[in-house]
Parts: C-alpha cells; sequence; structure tokens
C-alpha cells in the first residue's frame, strides 16, 4: 500500500480527475473531500463489504427450506 | 435454450429475457448473466438465477409490497452503466436472505438490484442512505403469537 502524509486542506490525485482533500481532524475522525467524475461509484467500505456478506448469505438459502416456506407464506397469504 | 435451476429445476428460457450484470454482483464478480424467474403463481417472489451457474440463485422480491415508502436514488454510474433513458425502465428487487421461520427471513435494502428492461441490463447497487441495512424484516408486522 502507498501511504502518503498529508495536512489538513492537502490533497492527492489519484489518475488525472480524482482528487482527494483532508477537509478536517477531529480526535480520530478525519473527514475527507472527493471530487471525482460522476460515473465513479464512491462507498464507505463497510457497506461495500456488508453488501458482499449478505449476498453469501442470501445465496445459501436451501432449495428445501424455500420451497417449504413458501408454501407457508401461501397459505398465510390465502389466510387473509 | 434450458437452464438448471437452483429452485425450480430445468427452465426453459428466452435468451432475450437474459440480463446482463457487467460487473457481476459483489462476492459473484465473475456472474454476468441472470434471469428473473417468477418463484411461481401464488406468491410475490422471483428467483434472480444465474444462467451459467444452476446452484446460484437468489430470492428476491420487488420493495414495494413489503416497503412501500422505500427509495432508492440512483447514482450517474448506475444511470450511465444500465444506459437508463427513462425512470419508467428501472425494476427494482430486494435480495432476501431466507430464515426459518419465515417471519425471521430480511430483506437487503441497502444492496438492491436495479434492472433497466429495456436494455435487459442490472446491477446491484449500494445505497449510501443510512436508512437502509442489509437486514430489514420483511414481514415484522406478521410476528404473531404462534408457538
Amino acid at each position: 500500500m502507498l501511504v502518503l502524509s498529508r495536512k489538513i486542506n492537502q490533497s492527492i490525485m489519484i489518475g488525472d480527475d480524482i482528487e482527494l482533500t483532508v477537509i478536517s481532524i477531529e480526535g480520530d475522525q478525519i473527514k475527507l473531500g472527493i471530487n471525482a467524475p460522476r460515473s465513479v461509484e464512491i462507498h464507505r467500505k463497510e457497506i461495500f463489504l456488508a453488501i458482499q456478506e449478505e449476498n453469501q448469505k442470501a445465496a445459501s438459502g436451501s432449495v428445501d427450506l424455500l420451497k417449504q416456506l413458501m408454501g407457508s407464506f401461501s397459505k398465510s397469504e390465502e389466510g387473509k | 435454450m434450458k437452464i438448471e435451476t437452483k429452485y425450480l429445476g430445468e427452465v426453459e428460457i428466452n435468451d432475450e429475457k437474459i440480463i446482463e450484470f457487467e460487473s457481476g454482483i459483489p462476492s459473484f464478480l465473475d456472474e454476468k448473466k441472470f434471469i428473473l424467474l417468477p418463484f411461481d403463481e401464488t406468491t410475490p417472489f422471483y428467483i434472480l438465477q444465474s444462467v451459467t451457474t444452476s446452484q446460484l440463485g437468489f430470492v428476491v422480491v420487488s420493495p414495494f409490497q413489503f416497503f412501500p415508502d422505500y427509495q432508492a436514488k440512483l447514482s450517474d454510474a448506475t444511470v450511465a452503466a444500465l444506459q437508463i433513458e427513462k425512470e419508467e425502465d428501472v425494476a427494482l428487487f430486494l435480495m432476501l436472505t431466507v430464515q426459518e421461520p419465515f417471519t425471521l427471513t430480511t430483506a437487503n435494502l441497502q444492496g438492491p438490484v436495479a434492472v433497466n428492461s429495456n436494455k435487459q441490463k442490472g446491477k446491484q447497487i449500494a445505497l449510501n442512505d443510512p436508512n437502509y441495512g442489509t437486514k430489514h424484516l420483511l414481514m415484522p408486522q406478521t410476528v404473531t403469537k404462534e408457538g
């Protein structure tokens, strides 16, 4: 990993068109400003990790369980 | 063509209905072709089935029946990736993590799947809305005194 030291209001450029600026530092929290083309997706990493993890869980459902549960769902809908 | 599916056995599919996920799905980045199949006629659930991997299928549902206020703002990057021209072309689906009992089944509101039904392109998007997480009970209102 490339490690660079920056002070408040200093930036780094990633490629030609992505700029990361240190906006403020308060305790252990750092605010970063990001200038990037609108086509670049920017997310907090934990959101991305949470979605990855949930996708794995969602994909691991068993066929038997689902069929059984869908059966009970249809019945409970009919009962409404 | 015929494909083997995780939940529905062998299914005849129309090639034109294949949805292309150009960047895959997080955790399944090599999976780029899916098809949406209704689970059956009596439930609102669909299977988002990989065309290439029979064992990969997600249970998905349209958000609005279960989460009427659900809103997903599509980023410019998503609009571009899915070649969206009109809002009406976009269908949203939530992936479910099916649990037993079914009342514990959760929906991923943070990572909905957006499909441009006009171009047959799909993408799982990540929302930055702090109100939406990956595990919302699908049917909190149906938790009853059972048992």
